[in-house]
């Protein structure tokens, strides 16, 4: 593997005393697809959040591309839980995905005619083309999470942050979305999901961390997807239904 | 009076000039902003932030000895704007909900008012009468500067909507998102509530610190039910304000003893009423239209694939059978079976029926379909 896309140095996160997540190390390669798992209330969403600058952290520091996050904004996406927005908010399918330019707008410009051409590009790879003007809340939750898809996809940035884009969707939007995440990898993009299948993780991802509040493991799925590590982070013993 | 007549008197007499202009500027000013409120679940802070202004205007005129309106309203703003952000600092800081905080801060401040107001009315000062027109409004006090100042805030809100709409969007959609795409979310976040903690205190005057929550509220809340685009819904929401405001006016100008400003509020919630039941898309008629024609749909379909069942099996399919039969099917209804008379599917002998040609062909594709969509 080449540079390190994503750098997170003692990152600790609390939202009263307890800590959410604890002194979080972590290097992820450029050009992996990454998951991270861990059981209900580990830390995924915090630490991606916490990544991103939208949760403060207590401690810790973040670096992409080794420069501090907040000067490479640029060159990263984020998919949030598709449950964390008002699907009925008055607007478009494809009005969404525009929003996907607004960062490379910046302030009071608006959206114009190469802005829209990229939104449509967006949409027509995620298959969601002729649901274009389908007001938001029309759309079924496979369909809402594709538009979420579609608007980080237009950001083109050089790594993406997905919370739990397989929650609720149906096996064929679920394969729909993989075939879209490992082009992005094929591309050199570096791809990271909060993840809750873990049927699934040596099929779909290269790369893992496994997360408890602390970070028990992280590299290559050959390497580290094993009954220890996942004993270690749930807590329970997985030999019998993980490894093929 | 007929409505010509209103309507030059309306060109004609200061006063309800004044009133009419007013309230309908305010209608559309409260429309707009309204649409924001609503949209971020905040339906209720409008509320709480009208009745924190109340201490305001009482400090105001306690401090200055004036009651110029807008030396009363800037001590309503100043109020309004330390409820709003306490509001924001209870959410945040401790584990109660914003709608325990806004109960909070709207009778710790409402009581204080009153407190206040009470006080002043006590004081040996004949200078103190007419302070209580800000609890439950009265248009008829306002006066062209009044207009004025409501004309320049609506223009400024107009302003900076049109310069900040997308980062109002992106902010009312997916705050979490805006914040990483690099938007000062507070910012946006600040602006936005302050202009409309400027909208109410505003209104204060002609609908009083009681129902001001009402005006922000109902253009948007009928504005929601015709459309699903974000600008329209704003326009439409102005434009409901407005219309409230100037029939409000003209109802309570025509009639003796009727107050304006709950005149215009329920205006205002006829407007919301009307929506309801009438909007094509959303409207509660036209739903439960939608539903019962779909009902009946697809209670004939699936009479015809009954049919269809046994019919299938006999050389002539359009062999007759006995009506009775059908009764063991639930979807059946004399209505249905004349229906698919009507639509000749079906043809009626006695008390026999058989499927026609067109029938069995239209049955045919049903099941077809069905079987495919298996």
């Amino acid at each position: 593997m080449g540079k390190i896309a994503v750098k997170v140095d003692d990152l600790t996160v609390a939202y009263d005393y307890k800590p959410v997540i604890w002194d979080i190390d972590l290097k992820i390669p450029e050009g992996v697809l990454m998951a991270i798992v861990g059981p209900n209330g580990a830390g995924k969403s915090t630490l991606i959040k916490a990544i991103l600058g939208i949760l403060k952290p207590i401690a810790g520091s973040v670096t992409i591309f080794d420069k501090p996050y907040k000067k490479q904004r640029k060159h990263v996406a984020y998919v949030p839980q598709k449950g964390s927005v008002d699907w009925d908010f008055p607007t478009t399918a494809l009005d969404v995905v525009m929003m996907g330019t607004y960062g490379d707008l910046g302030w009071i410009k608006r959206p114009g005619i190469s802005e829209k051409k990229r939104a449509l590009e967006a949409l027509e790879k995620v298959g969601m083309l002729s649901f274009k003007s389908r007001q938001i809340s029309q759309l079924s939750g496979g369909q809402q999470q594709r538009i979420f898809l579609a608007r980080a996809l237009v950001q083109d940035a050089s790594i993406y942050f997905m919370d739990e884009p397989f929650q609720g969707v149906d096996a064929t939007t679920e394969v729909a979305i993989i075939n879209i995440l490992k082009e992005l990898r094929k591309a050199g993009k570096t791809v990271v999901v909060v993840h809750h299948d873990l049927q699934t993780v040596p099929e779909y991802f290269d790369w893992v961390t496994f997360l408890n509040v602390k970070k028990i493991a992280t590299g290559p799925i050959k390497d580290i997807f094993n009954d220890d590590n996942l004993t270690k982070t749930y807590g329970i013993n997985y030999k019998v239904s993980i490894q093929k | 009076m007929d409505i010509a007549g209103y309507i030059q008197l309306v060109f004609s007499d200061y006063t309800l000039r004044t009133v009419t202009l007013g309230t309908a500027i305010l209608g559309a000013v409260t429309g707009m902003l309204g649409s924001f409120a609503v949209l971020r679940k905040q339906s209720l802070l409008g509320d709480a932030i009208s009745h924190a202004a109340l201490p305001g205007i009482a400090l105001a005129f306690l401090i200055t000895g004036s009651k110029d309106s807008s030396v009363l309203l800037i001590g309503a703003l100043v109020s309004g704007l330390i409820g709003t952000f306490w509001i924001r600092g209870i959410t945040r800081k401790t584990h109660l909900k914003s709608d325990t905080a806004l109960g909070l801060i709207l009778s710790l401040f409402f009581g204080f008012g009153m407190l206040l107001l009470t006080f002043i009315q006590k004081q040996p000062n004949a200078n103190q009468a007419g302070l209580d027109k800000y609890l439950f409004g009265q248009a008829a006090t306002l006066v062209e500067s009044d207009v004025w100042l409501m004309s320049f805030v609506t223009g400024l809100c107009l302003l900076v909507l049109l310069l900040f709409w997308k980062e109002f969007k992106i902010l009312l959609f997916d705050k979490d998102y805006a914040q990483t795409l690099g938007f000062n979310t507070k910012f946006i976040d600040i602006l936005i509530t302050t202009f409309i903690v400027l909208a109410i205190v505003l209104g204060l005057q002609t609908v009083g610190v009681v129902l001001m929550s009402a005006i922000l509220l109902a253009p948007a809340g009928a504005a929601r039910q015709w459309t699903n685009s974000l600008g329209l819904m704003v326009f439409l929401a102005a434009m409901i304000g407005a219309s409230a405001g100037v029939f409000g006016t003209a109802i309570s100008a025509s009639q003796d003893n009727l107050s304006t400003g709950p005149v215009i509020v329920l205006v205002a919630l006829v407007f919301v009423l009307f929506s309801f039941v009438f909007s094509p898309r959303r409207g509660l008629l036209f739903k439960q239209l939608r539903l019962i024609r779909n009902r009946n749909d697809l209670e004939l379909q699936k009479t015809l694939a009954f049919m269809y069942h046994i019919v299938e099996d006999h050389k002539d399919t359009s062999h007759p059978h006995a009506i009775k039969i059908l009764n063991n099917f639930r979807g059946y209804s004399h209505k249905g079976l004349r229906k698919l008379v009507d639509k000749n599917y079906v043809n009626i002998d006695g008390d026999m029926w058989s499927l026609t040609p067109k029938g069995f062909e239209a049955a045919h594709n049903l099941y077809n379909q069905n079987q495919k969509n298996d």
